[in-house]
């Protein structure tokens, strides 16, 4: 297949950037999107022309490292990771726009990669339990309600990608920190700490400059592990819940 | 600082502060303004209703309303307070996320946003505008100064006829033409914003999102046929 993509380029962060259009010539229908962007860079490269820098790693979905924003939406069309986008969704003959993911608080380095340390620094402020996990206990050792289970692993399973905020029209994180938040605090194990970590999850995320949401839902429409914006919902509750009983000084 | 519990340290200063400046506290004022806000509206068109029960009936209302004396004054303040939160807090808010995405994509994609949302500062703008007409005109009466001598009798005793203002105000058809607009506008802030506030306040889940999404938008459009009734009636038979 051929496509004709206009590609951001920027040289570094403090650079402006600027579309480049590059042929992508003869690519198997059966290609993902980062093989297309590889063969596309063989061919930079043996014409002279720097590569296009963009994020990936384990290529299977699961790891979140992959980004960029293909036709304006995070992760292409389709639900999924950017790696496990075909070039078969595509028509033959296309142009293709591909950008970084764009949010003040994810500052571009290079091309197409963004730094989304700022998510990092958001699990470090309270995503995490503080109980010694010790060896594995039995399976039926702390009982849990099948839903809870089910809904604790839905929101587990945020790969911490950033299209959420990426697709955002205000760059929100709140459907990262809504998934982070809950899927801890719904579990016995995570409940000790769960006013404290929606204190400090939330204020480190305004801290990081992310935006507010508006209840666009534009993060469920993209988000490759499927995560509700009902968990935004969660989180809204879990902090109200939280800062009132700070107000008052009763903050476990 | 594996080990460490997240930490909560004292709110320096006042922590309510703290909670409503935050985002979420921000979101949260504004959900609740709004909250009452929807409550005015819900009130005030049950009361304007009574115009189908004739002159007495709606003037019967508009007195008794003004007897309230100074609890109608708590009233008004309050909404007035509530209608600035609401902006004050949504400038904020917006003030930030302009903040959060210093350049837009070149290649725009709705991804699910409805034109209800996307459209809530300019409905919202507008419809202020239209607030500061309304009052304007059958409260202050300063864009038809006659209002003010309309009196009726009513069980002997001489009151304001607040039928007739509403009957010779609608008749103008840009009178009504404005309002039947910006009626439609508040439909349209409603349909997002009422779904909206439940999710603001944690009241929803994944179940009950699509249901409030559907109850908002027959509330605010049933708003709309109940307020645009008023002129439509007016304009066409009289």
């Amino acid at each position: 297949m051929n496509f004709t993509l206009r590609v951001w380029r920027q040289d570094g962060p403090e650079t402006a950037g600027r579309f480049e259009e590059y042929p992508a010539r003869n690519i198997p229908d059966e290609a993902s999107f980062l093989e297309m962007l590889d063969l596309v860079n063989e061919d930079l490269i043996g014409k002279g022309i720097e590569p296009v820098e963009f994020d990936h790693d384990c290529r299977e979905g699961i790891c979140g490292t992959c980004s960029l924003t293909i036709d304006g939406v995070p992760h292409g069309p389709g639900r999924g990771t950017t790696c496990q986008l075909y070039m078969r969704s595509f028509r033959e003959g296309e142009v293709i726009v591909i950008e970084p993911f764009r949010a003040t608080p994810f500052p571009i380095l290079r091309d197409l990669t963004v730094d989304r340390g700022a998510f990092d620094t958001i699990i470090q402020s309270g995503g995490f339990i503080s109980e010694r996990s010790g060896s594995a206990p039995d399976a039926n050792a702390v009982p849990i309600p099948k839903t809870i289970a089910d809904l604790a692993m839905d929101a587990a399973s945020c790969i911490g990608c950033g299209a959420c905020a990426a697709a955002c029209p205000n760059s929100s994180a709140m459907l990262f920190v809504g998934a982070k938040v809950s899927h801890l605090g719904l579990l016995p194990q995570g409940k000790p700490e769960k006013n404290r970590r929606a204190l400090s999850m939330v204020r480190s995320m305004d801290e990081a400059g992310f935006g507010n949401c508006s209840n666009y839902y534009a993060c469920e429409a993209v988000c490759p592990a499927s995560i509700p914006a009902s968990f935004i919902a969660s989180l809204n509750r879990q902090y109200a819940v939280a800062a009132a009983k700070e107000t008052v000084g009763a903050t476990l | 600082m594996a080990g460490h519990a997240p930490s909560s340290s004292a709110a320096a200063g006042f922590p309510v502060l703290r909670w409503f400046f935050s985002s979420l506290g921000k979101k949260t004022v504004v959900a609740v303004t709004g909250l009452v806000l929807v409550g005015f509206v819900t009130g005030h068109l049950l009361g304007n209703l009574t115009f189908f029960f004739g002159p007495d009936a709606m003037n019967t209302y508009a007195m008794k309303l003004q007897a309230l004396g100074p609890l109608l004054w708590v009233v008004r303040i309050g909404l007035l307070v509530a209608v600035g939160l609401h902006i004050v807090f949504t400038m904020l808010l917006w003030k930030e996320n302009q903040a959060a995405t210093p350049q837009k994509y070149a290649v725009k994609a709705p991804m699910k946003t409805t034109i209800f949302a996307r459209t809530m500062r300019l409905t919202g703008l507008i419809v202020l505008a239209f607030v500061a007409f309304h009052l304007a005109h059958f409260t202050l009466w300063l864009v038809n100064p006659a209002f003010a001598g309309y009196q009726t009798l009513l069980n002997g005793h001489e009151v304001h006829d607040v039928y007739r203002m509403v009957v010779v105000g609608f008749q103008n058809p840009f009178v009504s033409g404005f309002y039947i607009l910006s009626l439609a506008l508040v439909a349209f802030h409603l349909s997002h914003g009422v779904a909206s506030l439940f999710q603001t306040l944690g009241l929803t889940n994944q179940t009950l999102r699509p249901k409030f999404e559907f109850l908002a938008r027959i509330f605010a459009w049933t708003l709309f046929v109940g307020y645009s009734a008023i002129p439509v009636s007016i304009l066409f038979y009289g």
